[in-house]
């Protein structure tokens, strides 16, 4: 069960500004889809490991060989503000990683 | 966000009372050529955002693809710390906001580390210490951001943000040990010879470019003290970005003293991410962590497990060089340096040029002297690496030669040095060119003698007299007069024939 504080946690961590109506529709809501979906296990037996990727592959690996990439105009044409080659972005509160 | 003024307590006082315990967190730049999953040039120094792809710009449909090469000096690394390594492992994404990864995360690994469970000895005034790796993970450098407005360019106060994706993707390596107990007094230099001997360590596997000052190599110093013989741990604070061998030492000490003083008050320590700043030696408040600090791992769909088969890491591991601490044990012993001047050698980034110009044929001592004094200077006035100077070790060993046969004396191999500079040819080449090598004919040098005799009386009684230690003065006037270019022995030699 996901509870509505966990549902405003997440919105607040992925950015989403939920007001108190939204939490309180949406909120059950992934509730029954996380049952929904954790009614798969019932399905997969111990014998079944959890997956990330639906091959089954490993070791998929590149050359490293450098490949031209963009010019500084390509990458920059898509920002919706640029400066001296760089891309410009709204104040930033919070830290670097 | 700013502290206020914080008092320090001495820092004897400080082991007096409490235990400190350490935690050193390592990014090593790798220096592939392409990034770790897309085919971006790495170079540094490029224009800003010329070095960028849909992959690394996060764009919507593109896929990343694992740098092979990366993989290999992960291992690398791995092995050479003693470490484990996974036969199976995913990467994840770290989520977060902030623009210095266009993606909002970054490709790392989270629960299953490429390496684990190693150690590495470090050596402190003659003491070991082990100091236990607790992971080597893969993941992938950030942006880089430039704030713009406010007063000092740093986040706070800046009006906006420029950011250049040229170092976004840029394969790392995150090298994280156990906490590091029982250091005691000497903490700060056990985490500086920790990072020293890893950097040692990376710069002999080949794997990075292991420059502190361009940031391919960064430590993040984790701090905190408890109650001295309690045994418990208490709350850390973690120093990001210290780029320097000095810093990481001079972080340390400070923490120490920092997180004493406050609970010598009674208060409790905030367990936050800190700046350390290099110009004042002190660190500030940063970020604290808490459930912000919430980064949604969950193993990255874009990309297939890892999973290195036993051969191939045999394989590696058959590539691992001699470890640089038992190397340099075993330098010193044959050159036979003290422990000072095999410290200065490893300090002035000389070892290995010290190690080809003594197989080239030059003693330890002529190689250490040249390396560590004119070339030393050199590097250092034009703000040169010292290895490229467009001098090599066979150089160095030519020159001493030269010196040895009498061909020319160590104030003339300084202008043979001028002419390799300059690129005037091989030292022989410059010495014939130039025509420094010094005179031992006897005619000029005899002519030179008697003048600098008729022009010193005096000094020439005292050594009539039997005063030998006079001759000096003498043989200096007779270099002055041959313009340094005189086999200074035998002037001495004829000094003595012509006056005792």
């Amino acid at each position: 069960m996901i509870s509505r504080d966990e549902v405003a946690h997440l919105a607040d961590l992925a950015r989403i500004d939920l007001d108190d109506a939204e939490l309180d529709h949406l909120a059950p809501q992934l509730a029954v889809i996380l049952e929904s979906v954790a009614s798969i296990r019932g399905v997969a037996g111990d014998d079944v490991p959890p997956t990330s990727h639906p091959i089954p592959l490993t070791n998929v690996f590149r050359e490293d060989v450098v490949v031209p990439g963009l010019t500084a105009e390509q990458a920059l044409s898509g920002a919706p503000a640029s400066e001296d080659g760089r891309f410009s972005v709204p104040r930033i509160l919070g830290d670097e990683q | 966000m700013t502290d206020h003024s914080p008092t320090l307590i001495p820092f004897d006082d400080v082991l007096a009372s409490y235990d400190p315990a350490l935690g050193l967190e390592v990014h090593v730049e790798l220096n592939t050529a392409s990034k770790m999953f897309c085919g971006c040039s790495t170079e540094f120094g490029a224009d800003p955002n010329t070095q960028v792809c849909p992959t690394c710009l996060g764009l919507p449909g593109s896929m990343p693809v694992v740098n092979g090469k990366a993989v290999e000096s992960a291992i690398r690394i791995g092995l050479a710390l003693n470490c484990e390594i996974a036969e199976w492992c995913r990467f994840a994404r770290k989520n977060y906001f902030y623009p210095d990864m266009p993606k909002n995360f970054q490709t790392s690994q989270y629960d299953e580390p490429i390496c684990f469970d190693g150690y590495m000895d470090v050596e402190v005034e003659g003491e070991t210490y082990r100091v236990e790796i607790e992971r080597a993970h893969m993941e992938e450098d950030t942006g880089k951001s430039l704030h713009v407005g406010g007063a000092t360019g740093r986040i706070h106060g800046a009006d906006y943000s420029l950011v250049d994706y040229n170092r976004a993707g840029i394969p790392l390596i995150e090298i994280v040990t156990k906490p590091i107990l029982g250091a005691g007094e000497k903490a700060p230099e056990v985490a500086r010879a920790y990072v020293s001997q890893l950097r040692d360590l990376i710069v002999a596997l080949g794997v990075s470019d292991a420059r502190m000052e361009q940031g391919s190599i960064r430590a993040d110093v984790n701090l905190s003290l408890a109650p001295k013989g309690s045994g418990l741990l208490g709350t850390r604070t973690e120093t990001k970005n210290v780029n320097s061998l000095r810093s990481v030492e001079r972080a340390v000490r400070y923490e120490m003293s920092r997180h004493a003083a406050v609970l010598d008050a009674g208060e409790r320590i905030l367990q936050e991410t800190r700046h350390w700043h290099e110009d004042t030696g002190v660190t500030t408040s940063g970020r604290e962590k808490s459930d912000a600090e919430d980064y949604r791992y969950f193993p990255e769909p874009d990309l297939v497990p890892v999973a290195p088969t036993r051969e191939w890491v045999e394989e590696l591991r058959g590539t691992l060089p001699e470890n640089p601490t038992a190397q340099r044990a075993r330098l010193q012993a044959e050159w036979g340096f003290s422990d000072l001047e095999m410290r200065d050698t490893v300090g002035a980034g000389a070892l290995a040029l010290v190690e080809q110009t003594v197989a080239a044929g030059a003693s330890p001592q002529a190689a250490r002297k040249w390396w560590l004094g004119e070339l030393a200077r050199r590097a250092n006035d034009t703000d040169t690496p010292i290895d490229q100077l467009g001098v090599t070790p066979a150089d160095v060993a030519a020159v001493q030669q030269l010196v040895d046969a009498g061909t020319i004396n160590d104030k003339l191999a300084r202008k043979v040095f001028e002419g390799l500079y300059a690129g005037e040819g091989t030292p022989a080449e410059i010495v014939e060119k130039s025509g420094l090598a010094v005179v031992s004919d006897d005619g000029a040098l005899s002519t030179a003698v008697d003048k600098a005799i008729a022009a010193n009386p005096d000094i020439a009684d005292k050594i009539r007299d039997g005063k030998v230690a006079a001759a000096g003065a003498l043989i200096g006037a007779v270099m002055k007069e041959m313009r340094g270019q005189a086999d200074a022995g035998r002037v001495r030699e004829l000094i003595l024939e012509k006056l005792t």
